[in-house]
């Protein structure tokens, strides 16, 4: 479980995060949501530590992290996951290699035991013929799908996704979305993830957090963001027509 | 106040080089690599320089003594000299300071663009130590190469003096065996083995701490061959004025 308190982060004159807080619970899939440049990516990155954030606490399992040891924090570090809008993939090392990298860094197996790992997880991203290619020579898509395999090859007990599905087809990123639910599930990972994706958020969204303007707009889950009256997160999610259609039938149905 | 802010976290970047190694199965292998680009990669180019300047400092010297009292070993002795004291050591470290150093700023820096750095970091790995320890490691074969390059710049000296009519090939010899001084010889390598150290911790320093976009790689690879160099210039006269002045 992961606890947000009052999170406050600047870059210069600029405050990106006026005060965020939340609860992330474990086995759930929890979701960010917010307009492009409303702090996402800033929020996802001062939990991971990789930001300071000028004011405030995150908590793992009730425990401070501005709290924790250098050698607390490794450890904890190595437990997570974490999936970069970008992909930040190792340009030098193959999609295998990358992928098998946290198994060789932290963990005694065999190489056959790492390579069966690596085939299972890349297999689940549906990627099966690019263990050889090297990060440059594979679409934007493939890399998004093998940062997924790295992030979750050496099953990590956090996982943190910044717009796991973007540039993915409407049908890959269903089978990222599921994956990435299923092994929360499964395995009681504390997942986090943001996205644009609304498909994801009406189909994964245990728990929505909704930032904007630097502040948490507004919280729930998938069920109540159907019914919210909340307009900044109703214009949000329902600025597509599509959806606003479906909100439509949803309200007449239920009436 | 600026320079003393970044020599300040220039020294505590050298500090955390050491901080939580990496595995050793895994930092073997990140040696041997760097090893083949760094010095490897580099070997032709300070072959090629070493001796065509050997030559050309044999060249000079040859036309610089017209005066007939002065023996003829001395362009043998002279090239000797210059090269062994400041040619190998020195030149070739201003050179790899543009070829090795802006290698070395230009892929710490697009791992630092791209956040392949802070994905180090997020999954536990202190990320100096596992991509600066290894060049540091690998530079510790640096004398090598600049043992090379005295070779071959003797060697061009040898080749531009004999073929081009200053001297025979037996005064020239003569030149370079006269008056070895060993102590020159430990003070080049002692030279040599602090400029590998500051090869390689300068260009990771300037990629390392880089702010930025593709543009910006570029500017710190610029800003870094011009640190490298000051800062081996400099040391090269402190080093001289404390070993022999
Ligand atoms: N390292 C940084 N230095 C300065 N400003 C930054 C930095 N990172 C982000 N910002 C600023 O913080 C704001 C929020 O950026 P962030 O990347 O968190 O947005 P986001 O919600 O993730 O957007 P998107 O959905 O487009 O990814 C932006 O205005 C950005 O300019
Ligand atoms: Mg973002």
């Amino acid at each position: 479980m992961i606890t947000v308190e009052n999170l406050h982060k600047s870059f210069g004159e600029s405050h990106i995060l006026k005060g965020v807080s939340t609860t992330f619970e474990s086995g759930k899939t929890n979701l960010i949501i917010g307009q492009s440049g409303s702090g996402k990516t800033v929020f996802l990155k001062s939990l991971l530590g990789l930001f300071t954030p000028e004011q405030g606490t995150i908590y793992y399992n009730n425990q401070p992290y501005s709290q924790m040891t250098a050698d607390e924090r490794i450890e904890l570090r190595q437990k997570m996951g974490m999936v970069f809008q970008g992909s930040a993939l190792f340009d030098s090392m193959t999609v295998e290699e990358n992928v098998m990298f946290p198994l060789k860094m932290f963990t005694n197996q065999s190489r056959s035991e790492m390579q069966d790992r690596v085939d299972f997880v890349l297999k689940r991203v549906n990627l099966v013929d690019a263990h050889n290619k090297l990060p440059a020579e594979i679409s934007g898509g493939m890399q998004k799908r093998v940062a997924i395999a790295r992030a979750i090859a050496n099953k990590p007990k956090y996982l943190f996704c910044d717009e796991p599905n973007s540039g993915l087809d409407p049908k890959t990123a269903i089978v990222i979305d599921n994956l990435i639910h299923e092994i929360t599930n499964e395995y009681n990972i504390t997942t986090v993830i943001n996205t644009h994706d609304m498909n994801s958020v009406m189909e994964i969204g245990e728990k929505i957090v909704f930032l904007s303007k630097g502040l948490k707009e507004w919280e729930g889950s998938n069920k109540e963001i159907f019914k919210t009256d909340n307009e900044a997160v109703t214009d949000f999610v329902y600025s597509s027509e599509l959806f606003k259609k479906v909100r439509q039938m949803y309200i007449e149905e239920r009436d | 106040m600026k320079y003393l802010h970044a020599i300040g976290s220039y020294f505590l970047m050298i500090g955390n080089v050491f901080y939580k190694p990496t595995k050793w199965s895994i930092t073997k292998n990140l040696i041997l690599k760097e090893v083949e680009d760094l010095i490897y990669g580099s070997l032709g180019i300070v072959i090629f320089i070493s001796f065509f300047i050997g030559g050309v400092v044999a060249i000079q010297t040859a036309l610089n003594i017209d005066n007939p009292l002065i023996p003829k070993y001395l362009v043998g002795f002279a090239t000797r000299q210059s090269v062994i004291l400041e040619f190998g050591p020195t030149f070739t470290s201003i050179i790899m300071a543009g070829k090795m150093g802006s290698y070395i700023t230009s892929s710490i820096g697009t791992m630092r663009v791209t956040e392949q750095i802070d994905a180090l970091e997020v999954m536990g790995i202190n990320p100096l130590n596992y991509l600066v320890l290894p060049k540091i490691v690998a530079l510790m074969l640096y004398p090598f190469m600049v043992a090379t390059s005295m070779f071959l710049g003797i060697l061009g000296g040898w080749a531009a003096s004999v073929y081009g009519g200053y001297t025979n090939s037996a005064d020239f010899i003569q030149g370079v065996q006269s008056n070895l001084i060993p102590f020159h010889i430990t003070y080049a390598f002692i030279k040599t083995i602090v400029f590998a150290f500051i090869l390689a911790t300068i260009p990771s320093y300037h990629g390392y701490y880089m702010k930025g976009g593709a543009l910006e790689v570029g500017k710190a690879s610029t800003t870094s061959f011009v640190w490298t160099s000051i800062v081996i210039i400099l040391l090269n006269y402190f080093i001289t004025q404390l070993l022999l002045g």
